[in-house]
């Protein structure tokens, strides 16, 4: 299959979130529409010990020649896309570099430690300044919002994929997430599914 | 059809390194699987059950890794391919079986797959399973990537069948956890018969009696063993996994094997060395192929060993290399027992970047200084701790909360035995800090048979044990029946939460169903406890009222083992996800907030997700998107602010 040349090969995407919000759904299905054009894909997942509640991510590596490690090098990723607002800065300090790109949810889920009270949580306006400041391609996407409007706040996983793919920044269309859904929802969610994705993409091409 | 049973000619799949040994396990035609749930291996047999009707592969999830070997073993011995799942812990478990079935040996090929976990990202160790595979003398094989992860299983297999006994194959999280491309292969015809030869002399290998019986006479049996394991070490310097790469004399050896390989190979690229190192790959790390091994270290004469936790690879690589000093001269040796590599803790290519720089002394900066410290400086600022804490609606929070509350009303300083499962987090405020001891599965019950019987030596604190029903069956019945016998005065509470849930619900002996959808007897718990002689209470832990006294009327008891089943399905199973009981609401005009002395119980100590502290209006609020309706909050609030209406 013939393949469109990379922006950097391998290409280095981290998607990080919190347990419970779809990460690793999103990142398979992000690696099965690039495995099926023919790319190398390699899928590093951490989840700790919590299913739900602790931070998460996902390594993803598009390459053209090559499997490469599950863990991305330090300061190596080429996007960073956050289903949580302060997990993109925690992923920023070790994989970012000024050139990242960072889509981020503005949607907060409180750690246990700010609930008891024991550490602040940050505004979302300091986040957006002082990530926009390390990293100054940033958009930040109310994704959580724009699923509750679907009728569904899981969504927001879709939303975020869409707005990857909508960056321009990988050789994927609409159509291949349509193909990767299908084999991985209830068809009755597909549409709701493409809903998501296209919402995801309009927001991140502003 | 699954993609795991895809029979196209050239499909390619991008699969998880547990999906990867299943379809390499599917194209050797694989007749029984079993296993014992734990992360990073429990996907091999679940994928395994979802394919099983259309394979004719037998699957099941059982007691614990001792039976789940035993199990597997039958079907080598009657001529079958089986295999075996499990993480490094349950190595330990099935240990004692796995001695004796390397000496007895096998038939059909038989594999042994342990998932490690290095850096104990799921466990509550980064304990070793390699050194089984010395300790028992058995062959231990690592895929250096996902293809491998595949390809390395029908040659284990044909491995096992060749020396006739089991083989080990060894992941570690991140490559069982890991996705990559597989070029798949084709899959064999499944019609087998199974029968086992049983009618010829002792110890004749093909028709005898398996056993392993060299009491007295240990030569009969480990002597042909270790012949075996001989065997294994020539057919390894052909092996096709092992591999090496760069130039024909490297200003530096690298050896390695499994997740190691990918960190090494990036590594080596970051650092743009290719022409001054070599990588050699090892997918036979036990035992060394000597010839291959002496090929390599006579090529240069610095020797870097890149491995996880202990320096295993490392001391069998110096081992061989002493042994043939005469022939490949004094070598330098760099791995952990020269701190280049961390002897915890898992790898990544940044530390394998770290050791090659100091050893080729380059100078390696991945990005400028100015924006580490200031990214690092954000991090610290402005990234709360997530901590680790139950599930919004878990029932294991409710429990710890009654078990605490009542401990406190006691005031003897009870204390709680932890054990193996999601309520390991009882160690910590997210469980009130209630579990004050935490080992191995089932141990929580035998360290409280122990605490119990001190009584005679002025102990007078009550002892807790708690356990999960899946734990239940797996290690904790033997203790309880140690108890029992012994009058060990303490309480075992048993968090029944329907399934094995922390690796996924995988059934056990409790559930109506098997993984492979069919209907099976479900052991009663009470009924087991019961018969065994224990008092036993259940209660269902959101009722906080009746099992904190429920609890405390067992714990005032002071004779004999007790068992209170806390019964109540896991917020993320099956029968409760996606369907909340309650709606919850918080009225902010009861909320006293700070002002109500009960110094924001809700928020700040049960600190349940669900329920966060709005700090411009002062009071708590429902956060909809996480709750999940379980109602406890609402007897929780003294102010009576938090109410539950039922979902229709």
């Amino acid at each position: 299959m013939a393949k469109a040349t990379l922006l950097r090969d391998p290409y280095n995407i981290i998607i990080t979130g919190v347990g419970g919000q779809g990460n690793v759904m999103s990142s398979r299905v992000l690696g099965s529409m690039l495995a099926d054009k023919g790319y190398f894909v390699t899928i590093g997942e951490t989840f700790g010990p919590s299913q739900r509640g602790g931070s998460v991510m996902s390594h993803l590596r598009i390459s053209g020649k090559s499997i490469w490690s599950p863990q991305i090098p330090e300061h190596k990723a080429d996007i960073i896309a956050a289903l949580e607002p302060i997990e993109a800065i925690r992923v920023l300090a070790p994989y970012g570099n000024p050139d990242v790109k960072i889509l981020c949810n503005t949607r907060p889920i409180y750690p246990a430690t700010v609930i008891r009270g024991e550490e602040k949580y940050p505004s979302i306006e300091e986040i957006k300044k002082s990530v926009t400041k390390l990293a100054s391609d940033s958009i930040f996407i109310d994704a959580t919002e724009e699923a509750q409007r679907l009728g569904n706040p899981i969504l927001a996983n879709i939303i975020m994929l869409g707005a990857i793919c909508g960056s321009r920044t990988l050789p994927v269309e609409k159509k291949n997430f349509e193909e990767a859904i299908a084999g991985r929802v209830k068809p009755s969610l597909i549409e709701i599914n493409c809903a998501a994705f296209d919402v995801g993409m309009k927001l991140s091409q502003g | 059809m699954s993609y795991l049973t895809d029979n196209k000619a050239g499909a390619e799949h991008l699969l998880m390194g547990n999906e990867a040994i299943v379809r390499g396990a599917l194209e050797a035609g694989v007749n029984v699987a079993a296993g014992y749930p734990g992360t990073p291996s429990s996907e091999i047999v679940d994928s395994l059950a979802k394919v099983a009707r259309e394979r004719n592969i037998y699957v099941e999830w059982s007691t614990n890794e001792k039976v789940a070997l035993e199990v597997a073993s039958a079907a080598s011995f009657a001529g079958l391919r089986s295999l075996c799942a499990m993480k490094q812990n349950g190595v330990n478990v099935a240990s004692d079986f796995l001695l004796h079935l390397a000496s007895s040996g096998i038939r059909g090929g038989m594999l042994l797959v342990a998932c490690d976990d290095p850096g104990a990202l799921s466990s509550v160790n980064e304990g070793e399973s390699r050194l089984f595979a010395h300790l028992v003398e058995i062959p231990l094989l690592e895929p250096g990537d996902f293809q491998e992860a595949k390809d390395i299983i029908k040659w284990a297999f044909e491995l096992s069948e060749e020396i006739q006994n089991i083989v080990m194959v060894r992941s570690v999280t991140r490559m069982s956890h890991a996705s990559g491309n597989v070029k798949y292969g084709g899959l064999p015809d499944t019609e087998v018969h199974a029968d086992f030869k049983c009618d010829g002399q002792l110890f004749d290998p093909e028709r005898g009696p398996m056993i392993s019986m060299a009491v007295g006479a240990a030569s009969l049996q480990h002597g042909p063993q270790q012949e075996k394991i001989k065997r294994a070490a020539r057919i390894f310097e052909d092996c096709p996994f092992n591999n090496y790469t760069g130039p024909e004399r490297p200003e530096l050896l690298i050896i390695t094997s499994s997740a190691c390989n990918l960190y090494t190979r990036e590594a080596v690229n970051l650092l743009g060395i290719k022409k001054r190192v070599g990588i050699l790959k090892l997918a036979t790390t036990w035992p060394l192929p000597p010839n291959l091994i002496e090929k390599h270290l006579v090529s240069t004469d610095k020797i870097l060993i890149v491995e996880e936790v202990l320096p295993i690879l490392e001391g069998q690589v110096k081992i061989l290399a002493a042994e043939m000093a005469t022939e490949i001269g004094a070598k330098i040796f760099y791995g952990k027992r020269s701190d280049h590599l961390p002897s915890v803790g898992e790898l990544n290519p940044d530390l394998v970047v770290a050791a090659l720089s100091s050893i080729l002394d380059i100078n390696y900066e991945s990005v400028s200084e100015t924006f580490v410290s200031e990214a690092k400086k954000l991090a610290e600022r402005a990234t709360p701790d997530r901590g680790l804490t139950f599930c919004p609606g878990c029932p294991h929070r409710a429990s710890y909360w009654s078990i605490h509350n009542a401990l406190e009303l006691d005031g003897r300083k009870g204390f709680v035995c932890g054990d193996i499962g999601c309520y390991v987090m009882g160690t910590l405020p997210s469980g009130f800090s209630t579990v004050k001891t935490l080992h191995s599965m089932g141990s929580g019950t035998g360290v409280a048979s122990g605490f119990g019987k001190l009584k005679q030596f002025g102990m007078d604190q009550p002892v807790i044990a708690v356990c999960g029903d899946s734990t239940f069956f797996h290690a904790a019945m033997p203790a309880l029946a140690n108890a029992v016998h012994h009058k060990s005065p303490f309480t075992m509470v048993i968090l029944d939460n329907s399934g094995t849930a922390m690796t996924g619900f995988q059934p056990h002996p409790g559930s109506p169903e098997n993984v492979l959808g069919e209907t099976a007897p479900a052991l009663d718990i009470e009924a087991i406890c019961r018969s065994m002689g224990a008092l036993v209470e259940t209660e269902d832990p959101f009722n906080l009222e009746a099992t904190r006294k429920t609890f405390h009327r067992l714990i005032e008891i002071d004779e004999g083992a007790k068992v209170l089943i806390l019964r109540q399905a896991c917020a993320l199973s099956p029968e409760r996800k996606n369907k909340k009981k309650y709606e919850m609401h918080i009225d902010e005009a009861i909320c006293l907030g700070e002002n109500c002395g009960c110094n924001r119980l809700c928020t700040r100590i049960y600190g349940c997700p669900g329920i966060v502290w709005d700090t411009e209006k002062g009071v708590s609020r429902i956060d909809d998107m996480i709750c999940v309706g379980c109602g406890v909050c609402a007897d929780i609030c003294p102010a009576g602010a938090i109410t539950r209406e039922e979902v229709e």
